[in-house]
C-alpha cells in the first residue's frame, strides 16, 4: 500500500535550543489507524503540526499524498489542507459562531452550497450527540461538548487523513469510546487516522491500530512494533 | 453590492456588524475636510477659468482733456478708429449719465453739479485675435487721439487669476494628502481587525482557506465602514458649502459671485465617498494579503 505520509530524517527545532524532534523517519500507510503516544512534552503536538502543515520542519523531508510539502509554494497549501481533518488539542472553535456554523466551516471554505451543507451538518451534530445544541456558541458548551464539536468539524469534510491531538482528553470514558468508534467507522471508509494521546487505555480500544511512541523527541519503533496489544505480524505493514 | 464581494456564506465566518474602532469616524472627519478642500479647489479652478477667458478681452480707453469739445472730438475719433480695427468686437462710449451715476456715491450730487471735468471713457471688447494685436491697436489709437490712454484689464486681473490658480493647486495638494491619510487609517484598521480575529484566521487557514477568501471577509467590512464614514463626512461638508454659498450670494459682489460650484464639481463631490470605499477596499485587501503572506 502506498505511504500517505513519509518522513525522512525530519528534525524540528524551535528557536535556538535543542531539537524538539530529531531524526524522524517513518511511513504511514494509506487507510491505516495510528496512535501516537508518549509523555506530555514529548513532541506529539509538534509532530502533528508538521503533519497538518502548520509547521515546517527545520530539516529533513516530508511527503504528503505523494508530494514533497516542505518546499511547497504557499498558494498550494490550501489544497493540501482541505484533504486533512484536524482536531486541535485546544479545540480552536470559533467563539462567535454557533456549533452548527463551526461544524459547517470546512464545507463553507471548500465552497459547498448552503443548501447542500445543512443535512450533513445536522447528521454530524446528531452523531456526536449534540443535535439539540446546534445554535449554542462554544463558550456556552462544556469542555466535552466543545471537543465533540471540534471532532465533528474535523470529520465533516470526509478528509483523506484525520489528525487528532488528544481528542478524548475532556470527555468521560463512555464518550471517549463512542468517539473512537466514530474514528474507527471513518477509518473503515478509507480515512487514514492519526490520534495523539497520552492515555494508554485508549490504545486497546481499536484492534487494528498501530502504535508509535515518542520519547524525548525520538520516535521508537515507528513501524508498529509497539502495537498494543502486540500482533504477531507487527511491522509488516507501513514499512516503506 | 457585488463589488465588495463576499457571499452570504462568507459573511457568516466573522461576527456580523461593523468593525469596532474609530476608523469610520476618522474617515468621516477626513472626508469632511477633503470635500471642503475639493469644493474650494474646484470653485477656484472654475473661477480662474472664467476670469482667464475674459482676461484681456476687455480694455478701457480714457481720454483726459479739460476742454469738453476737444474731448468729445478725440473720443469720436478714437471710437471710429477702434470700430474699424480688426479683432475689435464691440466699442461703446460710456455716456455722461452713466458716468455720473457711477460717481455719485463718492462725490454726491453737489460734487457732480460743479462742472467736473470727467474723462471720456470707451469700453472695448476684443476677440482673441484682437488681443494679440493690442500693440498695433494702441499705436493706431495714439495717432488718432493723442490724449487717449488705454487701460488693459489683464494687467490687474492676471495676478488675481494666478493667485486663484495657486489656491486651487493648494486645494488639490490637500486632497492628495487626505487620500494618503485615509489609506493609512485603513491600513491601521485592517491590521487591528487582523489582530482581533487572529484565532479565527489561523483556524480558517489550517482548514484550507485561501488568502483571497480571508481578505474578502475583511475588505468588505472595511469598505462598508469607509463608505459610511465617507457619506457622513460628505453630508457635513455639503451643509457647510451650501451655507457658504448663501453668504456669498448675500455679498453680491461680482468677483465673489464668480466663485461658484459648477455642476461637474457636485458630481465629483458625490463620488468622493464611493471613491473612499473603493480605496478602502483595495488598501484593506493589499494589507490583509501581505500580512497573510508572512504566515505559513
Ligand atoms: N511554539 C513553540 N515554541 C517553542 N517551544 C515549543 C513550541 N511548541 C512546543 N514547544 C516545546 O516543544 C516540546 C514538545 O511540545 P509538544 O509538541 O506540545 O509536546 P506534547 O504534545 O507531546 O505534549 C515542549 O518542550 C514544548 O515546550
Ligand atoms: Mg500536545
Amino acid at each position: 500500500m502506498a505511504g500517505i505520509v513519509q518522513f525522512e530524517n525530519v528534525g524540528l527545532r524551535y528557536g535556538t535550543g535543542a531539537e524538539t524532534l530529531s531524526d524522524l523517519s517513518f511511513s504511514l500507510a494509506q487507510g491505516g489507524f495510528y496512535f501516537l503516544t508518549g509523555p506530555s512534552g514529548a513532541g506529539k503536538t509538534s509532530l502533528l503540526k508538521m503533519l497538518y502543515l502548520a509547521q515546517r520542519p527545520s530539516r529533513g523531508s516530508i511527503r504528503l499524498f505523494g508530494e514533497d510539502v516542505v518546499q511547497l509554494r504557499r498558494t498550494r497549501l490550501p489544497g493540501f489542507r482541505r484533504r486533512i481533518g484536524m482536531v486541535f488539542q485546544d479545540f480552536r472553535l470559533i467563539p462567535h459562531l454557533s456549533a452548527f456554523d463551526n461544524i459547517a466551516l470546512p464545507l463553507r471554505i471548500a465552497g459547498v452550497d448552503e443548501r447542500d451543507l445543512v443535512t450533513p451538518v445536522r447528521e454530524m451534530l446528531a452523531w456526536v450527540g449534540l443535535a439539540d445544541r446546534a445554535s449554542a456558541r462554544p463558550p456556552t458548551l462544556s469542555g466535552g461538548e466543545q471537543q465533540r464539536v471540534a471532532i465533528a468539524r474535523a470529520v465533516i469534510g470526509r478528509p483523506e487523513m484525520l489528525v487528532a491531538d488528544e481528542p478524548t482528553g475532556n470527555v468521560d470514558p463512555e464518550m471517549a469510546a463512542r468517539l473512537l468508534h466514530l474514528f474507527d467507522a471513518l477509518n473503515t471508509l478509507g480515512t487514514t487516522i492519526i490520534v495523539a494521546t497520552h492515555d494508554i487505555h485508549l490504545l486497546s480500544r481499536v484492534a487494528s491500530a498501530n502504535v508509535m511512541r515518542l520519547d524525548r523527541g525520538q520516535l521508537q519503533d515507528p513501524t508498529g512494533a509497539l502495537r498494543y496489544p502486540p500482533r504477531p505480524d507487527f511491522g509488516q505493514e507501513a514499512r516503506p | 453590492m457585488m463589488m465588495f464581494g463576499a457571499s452570504k456564506a462568507d459573511r457568516r465566518l466573522l461576527p456580523e456588524g461593523r468593525l469596532a474602532g474609530p476608523m469610520p469616524w476618522v474617515i468621516a472627519i477626513m472626508m469632511f475636510l477633503t470635500a471642503l478642500a475639493a469644493a474650494g479647489g474646484l470653485a477656484m479652478e472654475s473661477a480662474a477659468a472664467r476670469l482667464g477667458a475674459d482676461l484681456g478681452r476687455q480694455v478701457t480707453v480714457q481720454i483726459v482733456l479739460a476742454d469738453p469739445a476737444k474731448r468729445d472730438q478725440e473720443a469720436d475719433a478714437a471710437r471710429q478708429l477702434l470700430a474699424r480695427q480688426q479683432g475689435v468686437t464691440e466699442v461703446r462710449r460710456i455716456g455722461n449719465d452713466e458716468m455720473q451715476a457711477l460717481l455719485r456715491p463718492w462725490l454726491g450730487d453737489a460734487g457732480l453739479e460743479r462742472d467736473l471735468p470727467l474723462p471720456a471713457m470707451i469700453d472695448v471688447s476684443l476677440s482673441r485675435a484682437g488681443r494679440d494685436r493690442l500693440g498695433a491697436i494702441t499705436n493706431a489709437l495714439r495717432t488718432a487721439a493723442p490724449h487717449a490712454r488705454l487701460d488693459d484689464h489683464a494687467s490687474w486681473l492676471a495676478p488675481l487669476v494666478s493667485l486663484i490658480r495657486a489656491l486651487g493647486l493648494l486645494a488639490g495638494g490637500i486632497v492628495a494628502l487626505m487620500v494618503g491619510a485615509t489609506a493609512a487609517a485603513v491600513v491601521l484598521a485592517a491590521r487591528t481587525a487582523l489582530n482581533t480575529h487572529r484565532q479565527t484566521i489561523d483556524v480558517m487557514h489550517l482548514m484550507g482557506a485561501t488568502d483571497v477568501q480571508i481578505a474578502r471577509l475583511f475588505q468588505r467590512r472595511i469598505a462598508l465602514d469607509a463608505l459610511f464614514g465617507g457619506v457622513l463626512g460628505l453630508v457635513g461638508a455639503v451643509g457647510v458649502i451650501l451655507l457658504l454659498g448663501e453668504r456669498m450670494r448675500e455679498i453680491g459682489s461680482e468677483l465673489v459671485g464668480s466663485i461658484a460650484l459648477p455642476w461637474t464639481a457636485w458630481i465629483v463631490l458625490l463620488a468622493l465617498p464611493l471613491l473612499a470605499g473603493v480605496l478602502a477596499l483595495t488598501v484593506a485587501r493589499i494589507t490583509v494579503q501581505r500580512a497573510l503572506g508572512r504566515t505559513l
